[in-house]
Order: structure tokens, then C-alpha cells, then sequence
């Protein structure tokens, strides 16, 4: 369980956080959600003190994250971050076996286990043939799904994804998203998509300028009423075989005599 | 794809078909451990060869004899000259010794500063470290500056001035808290300028002709002040210390190349880390160039060369570069005693000229999607 209370953020004086907060309950996947610059990438970076809160307070398992040892909270904790490390030619087996570094004493080797579980891993996103190719080399999709793989080999019951759906197509979309809400750990997803955020997330934040102005269920957020002001765009949900879909226009159309035909 | 099998780690026997070694890592390690053998007696080959060569050639079975004899009393009974023996023992060993241990450690340190800066373009001497100690030993040959230090006054000098001049990046570099990549790589450059202008400013004001020459010698490094001394103990032990302790730091190293929050993810405080690396670094740098001065391109270049052979993972990279930059610069040494005899070309001549084509050859080769 992830609990932020309160949290607020500034880059020097451009404040990017005022007294957000979440509730990650086990086994859910909460979704942050809301327009650019809305500070739904600073709130996740606050969870694994990546960055520091001026003020308020981040509680991993109930203990304050600031008292939480960095190796021990790695062992609780994983990222999923867009980092791909340049020219680093790692293969895409040492990059998963990087996942075992929190539960390995510095001067400790990896032993069979530490592989068995790395494998496992690999096996788990279904990219175990890449195992031998270096990871600068995989398209964007198998990179992302690597480095999803090597998030569950830290074994953490906790994961934290920054738009883990970047870059991807509609498939790998689907199924990055599929794949991790079946993983039945507690997850907190950045998503820029909304329909994606709906149909794989049990609870939804939305932000608008660092604070949260919604959350609840996908079914209490994502409703015209609420979305409108925020993302300033005409919104009109749909419900198909009883999943909700969204549809959107322009607000101040240039188009706006159409759309009165259509209504 | 069961929530159960997600949850409980494999413990069961590993899948058929690949003889127990799941992801192939126990493969890599059989090449590693070829390759670091290999590398080793390539690197036994070549200290016998540096000692072979120069102005009086010697063979190696004389070169094995006397080192045996020295070492373990054994063959007991000379059967070679006088001067041979001195040639072999006093002269040659101790030099062709401290290039083997300045190149590995060269090699090691200037992996550690790609990984921590993420530019593959770093080198050893991105601290600032290298002009600190020219500073320091301009100094120490033209003004007499460490005088203090006895007959290691220029060596001691040099290693103030480098570790003068890596603190004081260190300082700029930190200035808000935290030592970014960026910043670090800034700072090194201002202040290795600055202390560049001041070693120039030295060999001006200075009226000696012949001091400035040697301050020349010494800024393109030279391995002629080996004897079997205090400095040639100290790099061994800070060489080996720090070879090791980088290669146990591997993992650490491989996370904190990805990226800061890849490290921090994965348990490595990223700004704790970095500060541990600068330090011990800079102490290594700092004793490579005030025993040898700043020999280019070994850092740079050798990293480079021992990920190609052996990959990036840096617990396999760091003990071949080690190995390979050892090789490298005793031959490149064998080369500045022989090719103008009996002139001594500065080491650091050699090493950019092989170096700097090995270079172009790798950038060219590079492997960077979507450049």
C-alpha cells in the first residue's frame, strides 16, 4: 500500500505540487491522469523519493519512505522509468538481472536463483528469446517490456510506471497494461490515455496543476462534468457492452456549426 | 500466465534444453574467464618483451632467468653479465611494472568515469585531475616547489596538485547538494582550463630552457622515473585496490550508467554512489599521473575496446580493460624506447597515435539507434 498525504513540490519557485495525495490499495492499480504539466510525473517520482515533497508525506507499507532505507525500499518498490542508459550495449539478460541488485549485498554475486527468477521474468512478458540481444538494439515495445521484466524480478510488491504506454502501438498498448494489472500487485500507472486508463485501472487520480481535483473509480472520474474544465475539450462517454469509452472534440471548435447538426 | 506462478520464485528444476543455464549467464561467464586468461598470458608475454627491448636487447630466456633469480633465488648460479642483470632488475622491470599498472589502472578509472557521467567520451583526466598535478610538478621542476618531499618532490607535488584540483571540482560540481552528470562534466572542464593556464603561466615565467623542456617530458608522461621505490609500492596497492573494489561495485556501476533514477530504483543511491566513485578515483588518478604524468587516450580508448570483446556489464569489463590497458600502454611503451633510438620518445606520443585511430574506428562502428 502506497499512501501520499499532502505532498507538494516546486522546482525552485515554479510550485509543481500543492498538497496532492493518493491511496494505492494492495492489489489495485491506480491510475494518475491529467493534462500536461500537471505534475502527474512529479507526484510519481515523490513515491520512490526520487524527488523530496517540501511538505506532506509518502507512506510505503505505513512506514514514512524518507525513513526507508534505498536498498530496502527497492526491495519493496519498483520503476519502471524511460531511462535507457545511451550506450550501455548491456544484453537484455544482464538488464533483468539488474532487478536482483536490491536483494544482493554489494559485494554479493548472483547466484542460479537470482537467474531462475530473472528468466522468469522474461518468460512473463513473453520476450524470453530476446534474452541473448543487446537492449539498445529492441524496438521500443520489447525495450519496455525488458525493462517491465526487470521490475518483477526485484520481486517488489509495489510498481510504479511513468507512461509505460509511450511509443508503443495499440497492441502493446493493450497488452503492457493487460499484463500488468494481471500481476495482482499494487501498481500506480502515469497514463496520458484515458480510454487505456478506464478500461485498466481500478481507481483513477486526475490532477489539474498540481492539485487533485478527482478521484474515485474510473466510472466516478471519468465523466464529462469532471473532465471538461480540466482538459478543456468537449467529452462525451459511450458505454459499449458495458465498458465506457470517451470520445472527444474541440471545445471552441471551428467546426461548431457541425457539431450542432449532429446533436 | 497465473497469479500464482507470478508470485512464488521458480524453485523447481530449471527448463530443459539449456543445461541448466537459464539466460545463458553461466556462458558468459566461461567467456570471461577464457578471455581473462588469455589476456593474462598475452599480458606475461608482453612484460617479458618490455624488458627484452631497448637499447641492448635482451633474450627472453636471460629476462625469465634473472627475475627468477631476484624473486625465488632460483636459477641460483649467474650465467649472465653484470650489466644485463642491472639492465633487467634495476632499470627495465620496475618501468615496464609501472606501465603495466598505470595502463590498467588508466583503463579501469576511465570506465568508471564514462559509466558515472554517462558520456563515452569521458576519460580519467575529466576531473581536472591530470592538469592539477601538471600544475603541481611545472611547479615542482621549475620553482622547486615540495622541496619538503625529498627525492619525491615532484611525484609528491603532483599528487597534491591533483588532489587540489579534484577537490575543487568536486566543490563546483556539488554546489546545490547533489552532483549531477552534467555538472560534474562542466566543472571538470572550467577548472582543467584554468589550471591548464596556470601550468602554462609557470613554464613562461620561468627562465630555465631545460626545466621547461622537462616540464614538457613529463605534462606528455614518461614512465623513466621507475625504480623499485615507495611510489612504484603505492600505485601497485592503489591500483589493485581500486581495480577490485570497482569490479565488486559492477552491478552498481551498470545501474548508475543507465540513469540516476534506474539507480535509485534498483537500491543505489545515486548521489551517495557517485560521491564514493569521485573519490576513489581521483585518489587512483591522482598516483597514476604523479607517478607517470598524463599519458592520453588509455582511458579513453581501452574502455571502449574491453566492452567490445567482453560486453558492458561492468563486474567483466572493468578486470578486461584492466588487462588490456596493462598491455597496451608496455607496449606502447616498447615502442617510445625503440622507434628513435636512442632518442626516448614521451609516451604520451605513442598512446594518441595509436589511440586516436582505434577511436575513430569504434565511433565509427558505433552501435546508436536513431543517430
Amino acid at each position: 500500500m502506497i499512501c501520499a498525504d499532502g505532498v507538494s513540490f516546486a522546482y525552485g519557485r515554479t510550485e509543481v505540487l500543492r498538497e496532492a495525495g493518493l491511496t494505492a490499495r494492495p492489489g489495485q492499480v491506480l491510475g494518475l491522469i491529467g493534462p500536461n504539466g500537471s505534475g502527474k510525473t512529479t507526484l510519481l517520482r515523490t513515491l520512490y523519493a526520487s524527488l523530496k515533497p517540501s511538505q506532506g508525506t509518502v507512506l510505503l507499507d505505513g512506514t514514512d519512505l524518507r525513513k526507508v532505507p534505498t536498498r530496502e525500499a527497492a526491495t519493496k518498490l519498483a520503476v519502471v522509468v524511460q531511462e535507457h542508459g545511451g550506450d550501455m550495449p548491456l544484453l537484455v539478460s544482464e538488464m533483468v538481472m539488474l532487478g536482483r541488485t536490491p536483494h544482493l549485498a554489494a559485494f554479493q554475486r548472483a547466484t542460479d536463483r537470482d537467474a531462475a527468477i530473472a528468466a522468469d521474468a522474461l518468460a512473463r512478458v513473453g520476450v524470453s528469446h530476446l534474452a541473448g540481444r543487446p537492449f539498445v538494439g529492441l524496438s521500443g515495445g520489447e525495450k519496455q517490456r525488458v525493462l517491465l521484466a526487470r521490475a518483477l524480478a526485484q520481486q517488489a510488491e509495489h510498481l510504479l510506471l511513468d507512461e509505460p504506454t509511450n511509443h508503443l502501438d495499440i497492441r502493446y498498448q493493450h497488452e503492457i497494461l493487460d499484463l500488468v494489472r494481471s500481476l495482482g500487485i499494487t501498481a500506480v500507472v502515469v497514463l496520458h490515455d484515458l480510454n487505456l486508463a478506464a478500461r485498466y485501472c481500478h481507481e483513477l487520480v486526475l490532477l489539474k496543476q498540481g492539485r487533485v481535483v478527482a478521484a474515485g473509480t474510473p466510472d466516478e472520474v471519468l465523466v464529462p462534468e469532471v473532465l471538461e474544465p480540466v482538459y478543456e475539450v468537449e467529452v462525451r462517454r459511450v458505454d459499449v457492452d458495458g465498458e465506457l469509452h470517451l470520445l472527444f472534440r474541440p471545445q471552441h471548435s471551428f467546426c461548431a456549426p457541425a457539431l450542432q447538426e449532429i446533436a | 500466465m497465473t497469479l500464482a506462478a507470478a508470485q512464488s520464485a521458480p524453485a523447481g528444476p530449471p527448463p530443459p534444453g539449456q543445461d541448466g543455464d537459464v539466460l545463458g549467464l553461466r556462458r558468459l561467464r566461461r567467456r570471461f574467464v577464457a578471455c581473462l586468461a588469455g589476456l593474462g598470458a598475452l599480458l606475461v608475454l608482453t612484460l617479458i618483451a618490455g624488458v627484452g627491448a631497448g637499447a641492448v636487447a635482451i633474450g627472453p630466456g636471460t629476462v625469465a632467468s634473472v627475475v627468477g633469480h631476484h624473486l625465488v633465488g632460483f636459477p641460483g648460479e649467474r650465467t649472465w653479465s653484470l650489466s644485463q642483470d642491472a639492465i633487467v632488475w634495476e632499470v627495465r622491470l620496475p618501468r615496464v611494472l609501472l606501465g603495466a599498472l598505470v595502463g590498467a589502472g588508466l583503463a579501469v578509472c576511465g570506465a568508471a568515469m564514462q559509466a558515472m557521467v554517462r558520456n563515452m567520451l569521458a576519460d580519467p583526466y575529466l576531473l581536472g585531475v591530470n592538469s592539477g598535478a601538471s600544475s603541481g610538478a611545472a611547479g615542482a621542476i621549475l620553482f622547486g616547489f615540495g622541496a619538503g618531499f625529498g627525492e619525491y618532490a615532484l611525484q609528491g607535488t603532483a599528487f597534491l596538485g591533483a588532489l587540489a584540483a579534484s577537490a575543487l571540482v568536486f566543490l563546483v560540481a556539488r554546489s546545490s547538494g547533489r552532483v549531477t552528470s552534467v555538472r560534474l562534466l562542466l566543472a571538470g572542464v572550467a577548472v582543467g582550463y584554468a589550471l591548464y593556464a596556470l601550468t602554462s603561466f609557470l613554464i613562461f615565467a620561468s627562465d630555465s630552457a631545460e626545466g621547461s623542456r622537462s616540464v614538457l617530458f613529463w605534462l606528455l608522461g614518461s614512465l623513466g622515473l621507475a625504480t623499485w621505490n615507495g611510489p612504484l609500492a603505492v600505485v601497485a596497492v592503489v591500483v589493485l585496490l581500486t581495480l577490485g573494489l570497482l569490479t565488486l561495485w559492477g552491478r552498481r556501476l551498470d545501474a548508475l550508467a543507465i540513469g540516476d533514477d534506474t539507480a535509485l530504483s534498483l537500491g543505489v543511491s545515486p548521489a551517495a554512489f557517485r560521491t564514493r566513485l569521485l573519490l576513489l578515483v581521483s585518489l587512483c588518478v591522482g598516483v597514476l599521473v604523479a607517478a607517470s604524468g598524463s599519458i592520453g587516450f588509455v582511458g579513453l580508448v581501452v574502455p571502449h575496446f574491453a566492452r567490445r570483446v567482453i560486453g558492458a556489464a561492468h563486474a567483466r569489463a572493468l578486470p578486461v580493460a584492466a588487462l588490456l590497458g596493462a598491455v597496451f600502454l608496455v607496449w606502447a611503451d616498447i615502442a617510445a624506447r625503440v622507434v628513435l633510438q636512442p632518442q626516448e620518445l614521451p609516451i604520451g606520443i605513442v598512446t594518441a597515435l595509436v589511440g586516436a585511430p582505434f577511436l575513430l574506428i569504434l565511433v565509427r562502428r558505433l552501435h546508436t539507434p536513431g543517430v
